[in-house]
């Protein structure tokens, strides 16, 4: 298995309270990993260490390692913003920009330096066709992201992440406000994206899990519990907690 | 506590399993008591018996089938509902087969059965074994089915002593050759009746463990 | 049957009650636009008084208070919207805010005429700058800052979370993200800060006083940094009751008026015009 990232011994403390314990995995490459579990488990938390997001939380404290590229990304010498671009994310709610769609897009490209209009029409056709969304959208570029349906929106948002041309796109319970149609069609997308990219994905619906990830962690108060491939996890779990999780059981 | 309904609907499934397998015993019972005490009338039962296992395979069919869909069963509770699908299958055939052995002693042409024959065994033998993986698939017993699977060998002995003396018997002049065909035809069907008990001891073991062992050919 | 006449006779209350308020704005706009009206004239408007021809003209008092509202806000705006920047994106200690939002809060209740003394001490005396534009501005910066401040803080707080989340996670740096989706979104709620401000500086006088002065000479804007500036309230006031020209204190009246009536319909069209902008 090519790993994408490896964890070590991570361990993640708010102020006084400890949100995750001795976390270690390797999160494959090309391959669609899913976080699963009951509230409050740390999974979402566990996921925005992956990018450095939570850095943004006042009295956040980390041990341990989150090796990307080789290189343990919470080094001092790291550079963020760069993590960011090659470490996409994707937020539960659709939050494009209230701008045009095409200013949505090339947000992130005008971050890293381009400007010019040539290029900048190709990132913007290129990303709105990997996220299927460029039949819907190429007759109104210019019109407001926010006149978009809300599956549609997402689309968008998963569009913007992917112009700086990520490595890995987390995506955090991104179908879990859209109704049935639109996450179809989010699922089908990411069976899609995982030839290019890494996808590591949050979710409560265990349906979802089953359908369409190769991969499933199961976190529980802070510890990661099991993590194999998601069809041992889910027709013969080997911890008796997963499969309590997963047969509806509690949680 | 979460999921009772369907805590309440797996019970219900196991009170049914139990009660097909009560009456598949009860069919192997009646048609070898039937042969075994040359009783007729009770051969004549046997179709009506089975028509009712069939009508509880079909049952049983049903309620696995909606589980599936209403309930979306992950992990032991998929292997319970789908393994649950294939007992089913086995106990039907189970039937089956003793309808077959019924309409052999009807045909009448077994008048005794030399007590030599291990008939009886292989009948209170059979009968035991399908009890007894019913039982392992309530109590999540695996060792209890893997005893099932280890006791077909005894059935398989028996069945061999059998038919080496059939031969034997056929061998010799004057013997009723319409008869020993015959009776060999109900040991095989009664030898198939363990095979099918090994098929559902080694269901109960899938969905206790997610591992098939042991299964049979037809 | 008692509760149906206690119904109307409440819901009569409240018409009398509302009936009043708007009598009251009518009749005294009526009153000034009576008063006044006639008493303005192109050449009040557009002269200066002299003594010697023995007229009276405001030009001087409109500019002044054009000056003084340009050079106060040209002072506030940036220091109270990166002070509101500060405050809502940077600062980490909590207990440090709180602070200081309770001391902008507090701020913005004390009299004016306190203003006006801190002023003409600090600014005339301590650092010896002459009455004049300058001084008034200063002191009225000390004034509408927590205003601003807490006007910018709102509206910077109305832009959702998830656009700075967004924005970060695509690689933006603070700063940039800040200045291209937290700023531009904001910018409404920020220029209605400004108005309360404009209009807060319109009508402020007693702060003025002995900061921007008495004088009714016409000065270009230099000078009138830090010679002594009557703006139109000032003006209002000396013409009032110094001289007795109480048709001109009228007259004032309707150009200030009208003056906040412009200034407000020009600052909600530039708001909406930026807002369309960003879409």
């Amino acid at each position: 298995m090519d790993k994408a990232m490896e964890i070590k011994d991570l361990n993640l403390w708010y102020g006084e309270h400890q949100a995750l314990e001795n976390i270690s995995v390797d999160l494959p490459k090309n391959e669609i990993t899913a976080l699963i579990g009951p509230s409050g488990c740390g999974k979402s938390t566990f996921l925005k260490t992956l990018n450095r997001m939570n850095d943004l939380v006042q009295g956040v404290r980390i041990t341990g390692e989150v090796r990307y590229n080789g290189k343990n990304i919470y080094d001092p010498d790291v550079d963020v913003t760069d993590l960011r671009k090659k470490i996409g994310m994707v937020f539960q709610k659709a939050n494009p920009f209230p701008m045009s769609i095409y200013d949505n897009i090339a947000y992130g490209p005008r971050i890293h330096g381009v400007h010019a209009k040539v290029k900048l029409d190709e990132i913007v056709e290129r990303s709105l066709k990997d996220a299927a969304i460029w039949n819907e959208v190429k007759d109104r570029l210019r019109t407001s992201a926010l006149g978009l349906s809300g599956g549609q929106q997402q689309r968008l948002c998963i569009a913007r992440a992917l112009a700086v041309e990520p490595d890995i796109l987390l995506m955090d319970e991104s179908t879990s406000a859209l109704d049935p149609i639109s996450t179809g069609k989010i699922e089908e997308l990411c069976l899609e994206l995982k030839k290019k990219y890494t996808v590591v994905m949050v979710t409560h619906n265990m349906q979802q899990a089953v359908r369409i990830s190769d991969w499933c962690a199961f976190f529980l108060l802070g510890k990661l519990i099991e993590f194999n491939t998601s069809e041992k996890i889910f027709s013969i779990p080997q911890d008796k907690r997963t499969e309590d999780y997963i047969t509806g059981r509690f949680g | 506590m979460m999921r009772s309904k369907f805590d309440e609907q797996l019970e219900v499934l196991n009170q049914e399993l139990i009660r097909m397998g009560m009456m598949c015993e009860n069919a192997i019972r009646k048609s070898a008591c039937s042969l075994l005490e040359h009783d007729l009338l009770t051969a004549a039962t046997l179709p009506d018996l089975v028509e009712q296992i069939n009508q509880k395979d079909r049952e049983i069919e049903n309620f696995c089938l909606r589980l599936l869909l209403q309930q979306q069963p992950v992990a032991r509770d998929l292997r319970a509902v789908s393994s649950a699908l294939k007992m089913v299958t086995d106990m039907d055939r189970i039937g089956v087969q003793s309808a077959d052995i019924a309409e052999i002693v009807t045909m009448d042409s077994v008048k005794e059965v030399d007590e030599s024959l291990p008939v009886r065994e292989m009948a209170t033998s059979v009968i035991r074994m399908v009890s007894e993986s019913i039982d392992a698939f309530v109590k999540k017993d695996v060792e209890a089915a893997r005893a099932v699977i280890e006791f077909d060998n005894v059935v398989d002995g028996y069945f061999d002593s059998v038919k080496k003396q059939l031969i034997i018997s056929l061998k010799q002049p004057g013997e009723n050759g319409e008869m020993i065909l015959d009776l060999l035809m109900i040991s095989k069907y009664l030898e198939r009746i363990g095979d099918q008990a090994v098929n559902i001891a080694s269901w109960v073991i899938f969905s206790i463990t997610g591992q098939r062992e042991g299964v049979q050919g037809k | 049957m008692s509760r149906r006449i206690w119904n109307n006779a409440v819901k009569a209350g409240l018409y009398i009650c509302s009936a009043v308020t708007v009598a009251l704005l009518v009749s005294l706009i009526g009153y000034i636009m009576y008063r006044g009206i006639p008493a303005l004239s192109f050449h009040l408007l557009s002269t200066q008084s002299s003594y010697l021809n023995d007229t009276i003209g405001i030009l001087p008092n409109i500019l002044n208070t054009l000056y003084i509202i340009i050079v106060t806000m040209a002072i506030a705006i940036p220091i109270g919207v990166c002070a509101a920047l500060y405050l809502t994106e940077y600062a980490e200690n909590k207990k440090l805010v709180s602070a200081i939002e309770f001391a902008a809060e507090t701020l913005t209740g004390i009299p004016s005429i306190i203003f006006g003394l801190v002023g003409m001490l600090v600014f005339t005396q301590l650092l010896g700058i002459k009455q004049g534009i300058l001084a008034g501005a200063l002191t009225l910066v000390m004034m509408i800052m927590p205003t601003i401040i807490r006007t910018t803080q709102e509206s910077l707080k109305t832009v959702p979370m998830s656009y700075r989340e967004g924005a970060l996670a695509m690689g933006a740096g603070k700063w940039y993200m800040i200045r291209t989706v937290v700023l531009p979104n904001a910018v409404d709620g920020i220029v209605t800060g400004c108005i309360l401000a404009v209009g807060r500086i319109i009508g402020e006088s007693a702060a003025l006083l002995f900061t921007a002065g008495f004088g009714l000479v016409l000065n270009n804007f230099v000078d009138s940094l830090t010679s002594s500036s009557a703006t139109l309230t000032v003006a209002l006031y000396v013409y009032a009751s110094e001289r007795g020209e109480t048709n001109v204190a009228f007259a004032i009246a309707v150009v200030l008026i009208i003056l906040t009536l412009v200034i407000n319909m020009i600052a909600g069209l530039a708001a909406g015009r930026l807002r369309a902008k960003t879409k």
